[in-house]
């Protein structure tokens, strides 16, 4: 790989936009700078072999993640995670760092990876900026759908936790679900709900049913008159 | 490590010609230009010779139409609402035209107009070089309408607008014409009468001068109201004692740019066009946004297919390089860049531009260094990313992306 060595200086994120100041943390960009778990070339990722593998997201809601297990049966747990991410910079750290986790040690159990939160990433990273952490939230799930694969693979199909949700954007990927969640969080307009999820970015045709949904789930939990 | 920057759309440092203007006014003429005293004095007949400047330069009538304000953002506002709260009474809320790639100044504020004050707007779209046909203004007039505010030049892709013939169109019509003309100073014709602009922009960040001063020219015949009042300065349409250091700065700043801009475009052209020759060369799927020529010399805006801009934009800041990215990532509302996207470039591709703006002491080493480092870069985040989108496939407004 030609590519220059870079070099970590002191220097920060500037961004055009003045509204809200960020700064990702170091852990960000040490792992933004120096991802770990990639293929060294493409034939490296092409001679991969892989028990499963679960991808998410698309170049036009601007992140995507594809992920590959190697598991150990006995063990129960995860051996090898490697993974590809077109993404910004908290998208590809978030990716790195999550497959540092579920390798560390002996692996991670597989029920534990599966339960896996954007939460516990972003933790990890040391936090996001707020306005960043929608960027965390594809890969857990990308991880999800691998385990789930693996399951299939391997005659453990009962295993597997299927997130009984309609897909909503089959862009990002959103479901009922995830639009539930985001209204428990906070969300009360649909910019609100976009911003946690990703829902309509690349598929603006989807805005109205997720607005019905929105409704939904705020008369359900904040009663009629909430929005 | 030297530090590039080619954020100059975002900004410009100021002038030493322009600071040492203005060093003359924070201490030794530090009075208020409405005070009757000596004192007060030197500073009004200095901002007097200002506006003088400022009104030869773009060719305005009057003094009077050269307003002082704190920002482009507020001389938009000034603009706009301006004309707005004079008008309301007599016709209720009306109707304004503007294209779908203006700044924020102007698109937030009719924005709040439509959705707050029952306006009615429309957007006049552009065509896949993020150019307005003035033919579709034309179409957009009704009997409503009350004024016309499309950019003179575009600050993410450069793209020069037809200003004259959408002016000539709006004086046919009886439509008050505005434009956004903060990217155009120091490089592009300011002359108000050639323009057929009824009000225009202008600001002092962008052209190596301070920040936090904006300049308003109305045409004496515009009525608007004010958006602050108090002591009546700036002719009762900006009050707050006015900002003299910055006025004088602001004036040597426009009429250094405009005398020196005709040699520093040819100069600014050659390094861009080496920028981007470089880099559609060296980098493959990769392809130019904006108008081929109708564009701002300083301007490169390009996309790069496969890989998100945020992240080329922080790989390329630890070379000491500064830029600016369309991507999503870097605004607000996780949507690519609403310019980016009125040109019609597929959301698959979107998030993958990058901004060049070159400025005064841009050098051609410093394009040089781009050029050495931006390939390396992107081959890293290609690695990184599973998207391949196949250019062959991808098409703007139904034509084929021009890739290199």
């Amino acid at each position: 790989m030609p590519t220059k060595k870079v070099k970590l200086e002191k220097s920060d994120v500037s961004n055009k936009s003045q509204t809200e100041g960020w700064f990702y943390t170091d852990t960000v960009k040490d792992h933004f700078f120096n991802p770990r778990n990639l293929f060294y070339s493409n034939e490296d990722a092409e001679g991969y072999e892989y028990d499963a593998v679960g991808m998410v997201g698309s170049p036009a809601c601007g992140d995507m993640m594809k992920i590959w297990i190697k598991c150990s049966e006995e063990q129960d747990c995860i051996k090898e995670c490697k993974w590809q991410t077109f993404g910004c910079a908290s998208a590809i750290a978030s990716t790195s760092i999550m497959s540092e986790m579920v390798t560390e040690g002996d692996g991670m159990k597989l029920d534990d990876a599966m339960s896996m939160k954007p939460k516990d990433i972003n933790d990890k990273l040391g936090g996001l900026p707020t306005r960043k952490f929608h960027c965390s939230v594809l890969g857990d799930k990308a991880l999800r759908m691998a385990i789930n694969n693996y399951y299939d693979e391997t005659n453990q199909s009962d295993r597997k936790i299927e997130e009984k949700t309609r897909i909503i954007d089959k862009l990002s990927k959103t479901t009922d679900h995830d639009i539930e969640e985001a209204v428990l969080e906070g969300a009360r307009t649909f910019e609100e709900v976009q911003k946690k999820t990703k829902v309509g970015i690349g598929n603006p045709k989807v805005q109205m049913d997720v607005e019905q949904l929105l409704r939904f789930y705020v008369e359900k939990y904040f009663g009629e008159n909430a929005l | 490590m030297k530090e590039i920057y080619l954020d100059h759309a975002a900004t410009t440092y100021v002038r030493d010609e322009v600071l040492g203007v203005m060093n003359k006014y924070f201490q030794d003429e530090y009075g208020n230009p409405g005070s009757f005293h000596t004192i007060g004095l030197r500073p009004k007949r200095a901002m007097a010779q200002a506006r003088e400047t400022v009104r030869d330069i773009i060719n305005a009538k009057r003094v009077e139409e050269i307003i002082f304000t704190g920002s482009g953002t507020e001389s938009v506002n000034l603009a706009i609402k301006g004309v707005v709260e004079k008008l309301e009474p007599h016709h209720g809320p009306a109707h304004i035209i503007t294209s779908t790639i203006e700044h924020e100044a102007v698109t937030e504020t009719l924005y709040y107009l439509e959705h707050e004050r029952g306006y009615s707007i429309t957007r006049v779209p552009v065509n896949k070089y993020g150019m307005v046909n003035p033919k579709d203004v034309e179409d957009a007039i009704q009997e409503d309408t009350i004024l016309v505010t499309i950019m003179y030049a575009n600050n993410e892709i450069g793209t020069i607008q037809p200003i004259e013939e959408i002016g000539k169109i709006c004086r046919e019509k009886k439509v008050l014409f505005h434009t956004d003309a903060c990217q155009a100073g120091g490089v592009l014709d300011l002359d108000v009468e050639k323009l057929n602009v009824d009000m225009m922009t202008l600001n002092g960040s962008k052209i190596y001068g301070p920040k936090g001063i904006g300049m308003l020219y109305k045409k004496k015949s515009v009525k608007v109201t004010p958006l602050i009042h108090g002591g009546g300065q700036e002719f009762g349409y900006r009050s707050g004692t006015q900002n003299v250091a910055f006025i004088m700065g602001f004036a040597e700043a426009l009429r250094l740019g405009q005398s020196e801009r005709e040699k520093e475009n040819k100069r600014l052209i050659k390094l861009r066009t080496m920028l981007e020759v470089g880099i559609l060369r060296s980098i493959d799927k990769t392809f130019l946004n904006g108008h081929p020529t109708m564009r701002l010399p300083n301007n490169a805006n390009i996309t790069i297919s496969d890989i998100e801009g945020e992240a080329m934009m922080l790989y390329l800041n630890e070379f000491g390089i500064c830029t600016s990215s369309g991507s999503a990532c870097t605004s607000l509302t996780l949507e690519p860049s609403h310019v980016i996207l009125a040109m019609g470039l597929p959301y698959e591709v979107a998030h993958g531009t990058l901004r060049f703006t070159l400025g005064r002491k841009t050098t051609k080493k410093d394009i040089e260094k781009i050029i050495e480092v931006l390939p390396g870069i992107v081959e890293t985040l290609r690695k990184i990313s599973p998207v391949n989108v196949n250019m062959d496939k991808l098409e703007i407004q139904g034509e084929k992306v021009y890739a290199n």
